[in-house]
């Protein structure tokens, strides 16, 4: 049991139990699957300024999200401490090959070492990929009104073209940022 | 929200906390692997979340199926003649997903996971969110 809890799962096993969190939610309370709402409900509750966009009762909204997203906390640290998998992720080899060419040395661990850690906050790379990262991020699924989550698995299952522009949308950005950008940030 | 509604959604939570690690989804480097169409992974996860997804919709519209307090489910339909919105926000984005190598759900169970520095990404993310609040009249939809 203990083995079956530390060692990585196939993407066949894994794809359909993150496609239940999708009817689990809706019979749960009729609750559609988006974790980026979070983040508004977040800037709601601090109440930064007087902003219109975040002047609603993010409480009766979203705490029902904000609870879930504390038990993703909650099972990243079940799965990726408590059942940590030690085997480093078997990647494909074209892969770490076009990573070694750009520098990346460590394969360990879910993330590189040496962009995701504090003392990487002060370099270049370190603070572009955290920092902008993470704020790109923020602006464009509020942007797009939704995330991997609400688009890519909750919009595409309930067959929105809304949700298809937006998935288009990841993987132009993704791929830009991959084959362009990313060589320049890691140079 | 009584004492058993959040023990639902923790539960919930939990569960897409765990395979997220499970399946590596969460990993950087399985971004840059799927950016780079060199294995089928990330894709085959998708696919098939999507395709429970849509099966389970399916059957909850056909049939009727009311949620656990017994109130009817309904799914609001996003607005399909804002198109600029989801082509523009989305390539933002993906901009982000593939620096950051991680989405919103993955951030927070990577924290979880010990990688503290992930609060700094997160709070990045709330700061984004909020600019958008801020600019959102200005911008195209």
């Amino acid at each position: 049991m203990i083995e079956l809890l530390s060692q990585p799962w196939p993407w066949y096993i894994g794809g359909p139990i993150i496609g239940l969190t999708v009817p689990l939610l809706l019979l749960a309370g009729g609750k559609v699957f988006g974790v980026s709402s979070n983040l508004r409900h977040v800037c709601a509750a601090c109440n930064f300024g007087s902003n219109e966009f975040f002047n609603y009762d993010w409480k009766s909204e979203g705490e029902w999200n904000l609870t879930f997203i504390a038990g993703s906390i909650l099972g990243g640290y079940l799965g990726g401490y408590v059942f940590a998998n030690p085997e480093p992720i078997l990647l494909a080899q074209s892969t770490i090959t076009d990573l070694q060419t750009l520098g990346i040395t460590d394969f360990n661990g879910f993330v590189p070492n040496d962009l995701f850690t504090w003392s990487s906050l002060g370099s270049v790379a370190g603070f572009t990929v955290l920092v902008l990262g993470g704020f790109l991020i923020g602006f464009g699924t509020r942007y797009a009104g939704g995330c991997t989550s609400g688009h890519a698995i909750s919009g595409l299952s309930n067959l929105q073209l809304a949700s298809l522009i937006a998935v288009i949308g990841f993987f132009i950005g993704g791929l830009i940022m991959t084959y362009f950008i990313y060589p320049i940030i890691l140079s | 929200m009584k004492i058993s509604d959040y023990l639902k959604y923790l539960i919930i939570g939990t569960l897409f906390g765990f395979v997220l690690m499970k399946t590596e989804v969460v990993s950087w480097f399985r971004i840059q692997e799927m950016f780079r169409f060199d294995s089928i992974h990330m894709y085959g996860i998708m696919g098939l979340a999507v395709f429970i997804g849509l099966i389970s919709i399916q059957i909850i519209k056909r049939f009727q199926i009311r949620d656990f307090e017994s109130n009817s489910i309904s799914i609001p339909e996003k607005d399909p003649s804002q198109r600029i919105r989801y082509i523009v926000g989305g390539s933002i984005f993906g901009l982000g997903w593939a620096l950051l190598g991680a989405c919103p759900g993955p951030m927070f169970a990577l924290l979880g996971s010990g990688l503290t520095v992930m609060i700094i990404p997160i709070i990045a993310a709330v700061a984004g969110t909020y600019t958008y609040g801020v600019f959102m009249d200005k911008l195209p939809h």
